[in-house]
């Protein structure tokens, strides 16, 4: 504990500074600089020293493996196997039933009746885009296994959204279990899902459920705190009671940012259809797997783009249903319409098969898969790039990966502790430093240190990447309309494309190293990222933009002057989310050479004596990612008050 | 036209298995092992016998060589047997777990696994050896063909270290690099490479698709590359290695894993079935006891799936010119 | 700093009585309400125990028919006392009567029924529902009770005519104007034929010139319907122009209650003399305010008024007699007015 004091004075040099915004972030950048040189100063002095490799008992992993190795076989779990089974089977007899027409017509039918006809006829080319590329059948078990989890999310997510936005008290309890579902790496416990809910469909529900349904209740209670008090109040004084309130008030006026939850559970669920696979899942995440297996580049991303294509069609209907929500009740007439025509669609769909028995069954032949172009175009890409990208990882590697990743490893782990607790202070306030050295701790007391610093090297690293490519594309889209309809549907694409599909190039061009690790986080990263910054760019009001032209300002003074210093507190939310996704990606980096406590995640899952490290890595990446999400967060904070106050 | 003329005869392969399917739902089953009235024109020589009404539960784990053994055992069971199938993608350790849950019959390519051998076999008495697959599977360190061409020697563990720095990269630190990490397979690596001094780091690829591309980097792009490897793999048969002779492996040498300094064991692939399902008994559990090839035939159904083929295709190829395998394996 | 004894002018049992409310926020807020802290200032309360009290020891009758006014700056605690009264806001202590009922010691159900039968609220920022029509908006409340479909339809129709909305009742309230949309709340809470009605800030949203017309509505109603009515406002004008009765809030605390003419012409404090000091005393101070005693050897035969007639209504006949104005109630002669004293009161506030 002597490094916390010895670390402590150092941080805070405390130039004299008047009161007022400008001096005080002078200030923190001062303490920034000198929280960094100690730290390098610190290392110098003391690399190597203490280190904590064999230093730690295993104790937990142990625990956790005993307990892990003593489960037996579950019965409780056996009629909710049953009842899941009961309905993916119902689901794809469905699916059976209605033929490809018969299901083209249903869901245009449906997206008309909530979206438009636009939206169906969207919905209609996306679903016949299933069978051009061949995966029909995969395509349709997929959309079964979705429809039921959720469903199922939103069935058992909404009233646990609702007592989160009523309870403030339940809110505190359920946020923290929130944060470790969508964090907890699902490899990390995927192999326990499968004992207690048997391999198949029913254990892919299960995980996708875990992994989707937090959108869904943090959003449902946000949406019914953003309820105007007004309104409550009012429907109160009528006397209406809390259901009256709840029903007519609450319920009705969240229903905008509820269905933005119910939009990023489906997202959510559509990414965790390649993991499921893992467990005997069907659907596109088998074909993605399959392809994987036998390094079929070509084949991977046939089957990753009908997972675009379905994202991006249920995306765009459900965005357009809460949109045109409140529009479309007031219209009666063109409601009646739609129904009308929705009928019809699916009579047509469904009746056709009947009529013309040669269009029952998806013919074969009408398919056209990307599969070979594909391959042919990655090798002859991969044969330019590869001189390129193999000097480009050295020089990476070399200059960025390994300084970093020493000065994590090389330095004492009660001084990194330290480190990252003063840095929490210096960002926010002793709450995150307390937090801060909790988190770490904890990757202490489980024996993971080592690990844990390896991904935090890649993880930081990653996260910068992806911020400064936020900012670059960021910025040209929020300033360009027309950039940001060209990058609009590429970075739709990049955030629901299975990272499994494109590990194999990045194989390929970079090795099995920690920067593929990196690059395929960034890659899963960025396009969110860039989303957040092009909005808080083309959000900073048009006046002032004006009033900095009307003095002179070129373009690069606009953008450094007024653009960037206006966003920054969404460019910090950014940042923030940057680093939650980049997380999400460790166990991902694992595959690919990234090492670490990814790594151990997969190796807990694919062997049986290794179960309980994998489960400790998982703890230890919830851990760090708690610890960098509080820390980012709070750095949003200050900023934003001290710009309030300039 | 070929390829549209190939996917017609897939459907109707397709379309044949599920008449078979539905033939043998409709037929009766009392344990009985009279044969059932044959309504398939399969073109099946051997007699065909009653399976059960419950589907052959075969886990297929993630690895082209399984896939083979799968698409003909698969083939035979529907085609020669009648018996339904229901074929399940997962992991190694998931399918193990399938014994305890009844969802899984049968593993047909086991590598080892003595930790969950114990746990179903011997303690918990939920699944049962069927004996060898055929295969033999052999763990260790290979370099690409061109290597071994190159520097000849490079095949003796004794001059590895001569050549460490042709696999230095900027992840090994200043040493050679030994590319391992499949995470499903048991790995010596460290305590070899420390044991034998060797002046080599352990750099972890995290799966085997990361093995296998490096393998193709190193072989079409001549880059150096020491790896850990196995056999039978269908990618052996695209690049083509030469394995590096390690301290030859006695019983007993790799007790310890702390102070392992010998090469990894033959491992004979053998089939792990559920207990339950071999004492029902029946001409399926016949069928896979005697199931048996080598790593040749594996590899060439492995290498045409890998090719392309639909598993139902490359198996029946391999079953139509391999008669006689077939026939011994259905006998008794 | 005690509390102007609230006297209403009618015998009557008062409407709505409020006998020494408390809102106390912050920790044991329980125990300050008479505590040796009650006494404190807000600064000192805060200092001492964290409690902020919003509402200290207010009480006030409303008399059946009355438009009773509470007046404060923001922070004053006016739209707490609101709360409190209907119990939106738990109070930390005191009691509340409406029609003899003791609200403050009403169970949920209790509670339920009154706001559902006997009074309702108009807020300032309208709280209406976004996604009903103009005419469920104004049903919503005969609905949450229970009405029947047809029955509750009827009733709002019959009130959004009265309100002046008729031809927008399929609208959506985002596709009215500020004023509109108040209209919808105001019918909303007549909807329910309610024997009081509170209003909190309903004016302050919208713009002065729509404002003066609501406040116009507004009397309008009170004249047709003739409701109970307590009505919240920061702004003075509208005070004086609605109230029968004006209570003004600091701190807290009811500083001064009483007619407008009362405020204006006898300020309890500097700080309502501070807040009147701007109003044309001659629009609010009626003859009471500036008559005088009858001089020796004064004409007697000048036009009679009444002593509550307000200043700026006298000035014609005032002026057009030369002799004193005789202010006589109940055919008694209270005091006389002439030009002089007239252009004294004119002149001063001009001044003022």
């Amino acid at each position: 504990m002597t490094a916390v004091t010895a670390d402590a004075p150092s941080a805070p040099p405390a130039p004299p500074a008047p009161a007022g915004a400008a001096p005080r972030r002078f200030g923190m950048k001062w303490q920034l600089l000198a929280w960094f040189v100690s730290w390098i100063v610190l290392w110098l002095l003391l690399n190597g020293k203490f280190p904590l490799e064999a230093g730690t008992p295993p104790f937990v992993q142990d625990a956790l493996q005993n307990f892990a190795s003593n489960l037996g076989l579950v019965s409780w779990t056996q009629p909710i196997i049953n009842v899941l089974n009961g309905l993916y089977n119902a689901g794809v007899w469905v699916t059976k039933q209605l033929g490809w027409t018969g299901m083209i017509g249903l869901g245009s039918a449906l997206a008309l009746l909530v979206a438009g006809w636009r939206m169906a006829l969207l919905t209609a080319l996306g679903m016949l885009s299933f069978g051009v590329l061949g995966l029909w059948d995969e395509s349709m078990q997929t959309l079964v296994l979705i429809a039921i989890s959720v469903l199922l999310s939103l069935l058992i997510g909404i009233p646990l959204g609702i007592a989160c936005g009523l309870s403030d008290r339940f809110n505190r309890i359920m946020m923290p279990i929130l944060d470790t579902l969508q964090i907890m790496p699902s490899l990390a416990y995927l192999g326990f899902i499968a004992l207690f809910f048997l391999i198949g469909p029913p254990s892919g529900i299960v995980a996708t459920i875990i992994y989707a349904i937090p959108p869904t209740i943090r959003l449902t209670s946000v949406g019914i705190r953003e309820v105007s008090e007004a309104s409550v109040e009012a429907s109160r004084s009528l006397g209406a009671t809390g259901w009256q309130v709840l029903r007519d008030v609450q319920l009705p006026m969240s229903r905008r940012t509820r269905v933005v939850g119910i939009n990023q559970t489906v997202m959510a669920a559509l990414s965790m259809i390649t993991i499921a696979a893992l467990v005997a899942a069907p659907g596109l995440g088998q074909s993605v797997l399959g392809a994987l297996e036998i390094l079929n580049i070509g084949a991977a991303f046939n089957s990753g783009l009908a997972l675009v294509i379905m994202a991006i069609v249920l995306d765009r209907v459900i965005s357009a249903a809460s949109t045109r929500s409140a529009a479309g009740q007031r219209s009666k007439k063109e409601t009646w319409t739609n129904r009308a025509v929705a009928a019809v669609l699916i009579a047509v769909g469904a009746l056709l098969p009947a009529i013309a028995p040669k269009t029952a069954t998806w013919n074969q032949a009408w398919s056209h898969p990307i599969t070979d172009p594909v391959n042919t175009a990655t090798d002859s890409l991969n044969n330019v790039l590869y001189p390129i990208t193999t000097a480009f990882t050295e020089w990476i590697t070399v200059w960025l990966i390994n300084p970093l990743e020493s000065l994590f490893t090389g330095t004492p782990w009660f001084i990194v502790i330290a480190a990252f607790a003063v840095l929490a202070l210096i960002l926010g306030r002793v709450r995150t430093a307390m937090t801060a050295i909790l988190c770490l701790a904890g990757c202490v007391v489980i024996a993971l240190w080592p690990d844990t610093m390896v991904t935090l090297t890649q993880v930081v690293l990653a996260a910068a990447l992806t911020l400064i490519l936020g900012l670059l594309i960021g910025v040209w889209i929020g300033r360009s309309k027309r950039a940001d309809r060209v990058w609009r549907p590429i970075l739709d694409a990049g955030q629901v494309l299975p990272p499994f599909v494109y590990l194999v190039p990045c194989l390929t061009l970079f090795g099995s190293t920690r920067l593929t690790a990196i690059i395929a986080a960034v890659i899963y990263a960025a396009p969110a990222v860039i989303k957040i910054v092009g909005e808080g760019i083309s959000t900073v009001p048009s006046d002032t933009i004006e009033a900095s032209r009307s003095v002179g300002a070129n373009s690069w003074q606009e953008i450094f002057k007024v653009q960037v210093p206006m966003a920054r507190p969404i460019i910090l939310v950014a940042l923030n989310q940057g680093i939650i996704y980049v997380m999400a990606m460790v166990v991902i980096g694992g595959l690919v050479g990234g090492g670490g406590l990814g790594y151990e995640v997969v190796k807990g899952f694919s062997q049986e004596r290794d179960v309980g490290v994998g489960l400790a890595a998982g703890i230890a990446i919830v851990l760090l990612g708690v610890m960098l999400d509080r820390i980012s967060q709070s750095a949003g904070r200050v900023r934003r008050t001290s710009s309030d106050v300039g | 036209m070929v390829n549209t003329r190939r996917k017609f005869a897939a459907v109707g392969v397709v379309a044949a298995a599920a008449l078979m399917l539905s033939a043998c739902a409709g037929s009766s089953s009392g344990g009985s092992t009279s044969a059932a009235p044959s309504t398939s024109g399969g073109g099946s020589t051997a007699a065909t016998v009653a399976c059960g009404s419950t589907p052959v539960q075969i886990a297929d784990n993630p690895w082209v060589g399984y896939e083979a053994d799968v698409a003909v055992v698969d083939y035979v069971l529907r085609t020669k047997l009648n018996c339904q199938t229901k074929i399940s993608k997962v992991a190694e350790q998931v399918s193990w777990e399938g014994f305890g849950s009844g969802q899984i019959d049968v593993i047909l390519e086991n590598w080892g696994h003595q930790d969950l051998a114990k746990k179903y076999i011997t303690d918990q008495k939920k699944a049962v050896d069927l004996g060898s697959a055929g295969n033999n599977g052999v763990i260790g360190w290979f370099v690409p063909k061109w290597m071994a061409d190159k520097y000849p020697d490079i095949t003796d563990w004794n001059n590895l270290n001569k050549h460490a720095d042709l696999f230095k990269t900027a992840e090994s630190g200043g040493k050679g690099q030994l590319l391992d990490g499949d995470p499903s397979y048991v790995t010596n690596d460290e305590a070899l490479v420390k044991n034998l001094n060797l002046n080599y780091a352990v750099k972890y690829a995290g799966s085997e698709a990361g093995l296998i591309t490096a393998l193709k980097n190193a072989t079409e792009k001549s880059t150096p590359l020491l790896m850990y490897f196995y056999t039978p793999q269908w990618a052996l048969a695209k690049y083509p290695v030469a394995q590096v002779k390690l301290p030859a492996y006695t019983p007993g040498c790799d007790a310890d894993p702390k102070k392992v300094a010998c090469d990894y064991p033959p491992y004979p692939l053998n089939k792990v079935a559920r207990a339950d399902w071999v004492t029902a008994g029946g001409p399926a559990v016949n069928f896979i006891k005697n199931f048996s090839w080598t790593n040749d035939d594996q590899n060439s159904v492995a290498a045409a799936i890998q090719g392309g083929a639909t598993d139902d295709a490359a198996a029946k190829a391999w079953v139509d010119a391999n008669q006689a395998k077939v026939d011994a394996w259905l006998a008794g | 700093m005690s509390s102007p004894t609230a006297t209403p002018s009618q015998t009557t049992e008062p409407a709505v009585s409020v006998r020494n409310l408390w809102k106390v926020f912050g920790p044991k807020a329980e125990t300050i309400p008479g505590s040796a802290h009650a006494e404190l200032s807000p600064a000192e309360l805060k200092a001492d125990t964290g409690c902020v009290a919003a509402v200290r020891d207010v009480s006030f009758d409303v008399a059946p028919g009355e438009v009773f006014v509470v007046m404060g700056l923001s922070g004053s605690g006016k739209s707490t006392l609101v709360r409190c009264i209907t119990r939106l806001i738990e109070p930390t202590a005191g009691d509340v009567f409406v029609d003899g009922d003791n609200l403050s010691a009403a169970d949920e159900k209790k509670l339920r029924e009154l706001r559902r039968n006997r009074f309702s609220m108009v807020f300032q920022h309208f709280g209406l529902l976004p996604h009903r029509r103009v005419l469920d908006n104004v049903a919503y409340g005969l609905e949450v009770r229970g009405d029947g479909k047809a029955s509750r339809l009827a009733r709002a129709q019959e009130v959004v005519e009265l309100v002046g909305l008729s031809g927008f009742e399929n609208s959506f309230p985002d596709q009215l104007s500020g004023g509109m949309q108040q209209r919808v709340g105001l019918a909303r809470a007549l909807a329910g034929d309610p024997d009081i009605m509170f209003f909190d800030e309903p004016f302050s949203a919208l713009d002065p010139l729509i404002r003066r017309g609501m406040q116009d509505e507004v009397l309008r109603l009170h004249h047709e319907v003739g409701k109970t009515m307590v009505f919240i406002t920061h702004d003075l004008s509208e005070a004086l122009r609605l109230g029968d009765r004006i209570a003004i809030m600091r701190n807290g605390r009811i500083v001064q209650l009483g007619r407008p003419d009362e405020l204006v012409g006898a300020p309890a404090d500097d700080y309502v003399a501070d807040f009147t000091r701007d109003i044309p005393r001659s629009h609010v101070l009626t003859m009471r305010w500036i008559m005088r005693d009858v001089k020796p050897g004064e004409p007697l035969d000048g036009p009679e008024l009444s002593p509550d007639l307000v200043i700026r209504e006298s000035i014609a006949p005032i002026t057009s007699s030369s002799a004193p104005a005789r202010i006589v109630k109940d055919g008694q002669l209270l005091g006389l007015v002439d030009r002089d004293d007239l252009l004294a009161v004119i002149a001063g506030s001009a001044q003022g």
